[in-house]
């Protein structure tokens, strides 16, 4: 197949024509301009995709989701706790975590994640994307953090790309 | 709409709308620019969530669309919110901002 005009992403295709569909409603002439952009969309994109994401196991993304959600609420609760307890000043720090993941995609994912749950936000990757930088607001053991980061998250995502 | 929708969405606005406050309150109390980044993310991620999760519940006891117009909405929010989180963390490291004093550990320069 000629890879110039086919679907060099096809996950991503598939993204675009579900968005697609959500945004302007399911019906026959959607699903065909849906289908053009899923089909034109990655293909001009495509400079700024150097190497195909490699989600081997699309399935296990709606799992992922799921705790992902269910951390969110939890963790919420827990820092508008602390934001309510106004005599107590947050124990915050920068905590140094080690990165197994390789792929891009796959740390933009983990870094998402880490901000996302309420409680870390990921500050920055290190140049040879070895190392996260995590702001953490409240937190007292540094290796408990990242213990629980890397088996709560970065482990489903290690399966998710392998 | 029966009192049940009723009792769901009211429910969820107000979680909706306490969880953005406390965002705010966090964002006006806390001592540094970093700590400060929390309450904003936080807002986000639950405030907005059950708020689009009661217009859900709402426009579905109305007997009209199923909301998917919400999830797209919960949707891009999640996937912007950590990026923007980000850019505004690495350019405060940039500028070196200062820290609250408690600290533990510190910010790299790269």
């Amino acid at each position: 197949m000629n890879l110039r005009f086919g679907f060099p992403q096809p996950l991503l295709s598939f993204a675009l024509l579900l968005v697609w569909l959500m945004l302007a409603g399911a019906s026959a002439g959607n699903a065909v301009l849906g289908l053009i952009l899923a089909w034109l969309l990655p293909l001009f994109t495509r400079a700024f995709w150097p190497d195909n994401p490699a989600i081997r196991k699309p399935w296990k993304l709606a799992a992922y989701a799921l705790r992902v959600i269910a951390d969110i609420v939890v963790a919420s609760v827990i820092v508008a706790r602390l934001v309510l307890s106004f005599r107590r000043s947050p124990r915050s720090a920068f905590v140094c975590y080690p990165l197994t993941l390789e792929h891009p995609l796959g740390i933009t994912m983990l870094a998402s994640t880490i901000s996302l749950t309420p409680g870390t936000v990921s500050a920055d990757v290190s140049n040879d994307h070895k190392m996260l930088l995590i702001h953490a607001l409240d937190v007292t053991d540094d290796q408990a953090l990242i213990d629980g980061i890397h088996k709560r998250y970065e482990k489903p995502l290690l399966e998710l790309f392998q | 709409m029966t009192f049940a929708a009723e009792l769901i969405v009211s429910i969820l606005l107000v979680t909706g709308g306490a969880f953005a406050l406390v965002g705010a309150i966090g964002l006006a109390r806390f001592p540094d620019f970093f700590t400060r980044l929390h309450g904003p993310t936080k807002a986000t991620t639950l405030g907005v969530g059950s708020i689009a999760m009661a217009s859900i519940v709402y426009f579905f006891s109305q007997g009209q669309s199923a909301g998917v117009t919400e999830l797209l909405i919960m949707v891009f929010l999640f996937l912007t919110a950590p990026i923007s989180a980000n850019i505004l963390a690495k350019s405060a490291m940039h500028i070196k901002v200062g820290i609250m004093e408690n600290t533990r550990g510190k910010p790299w320069d790269q």
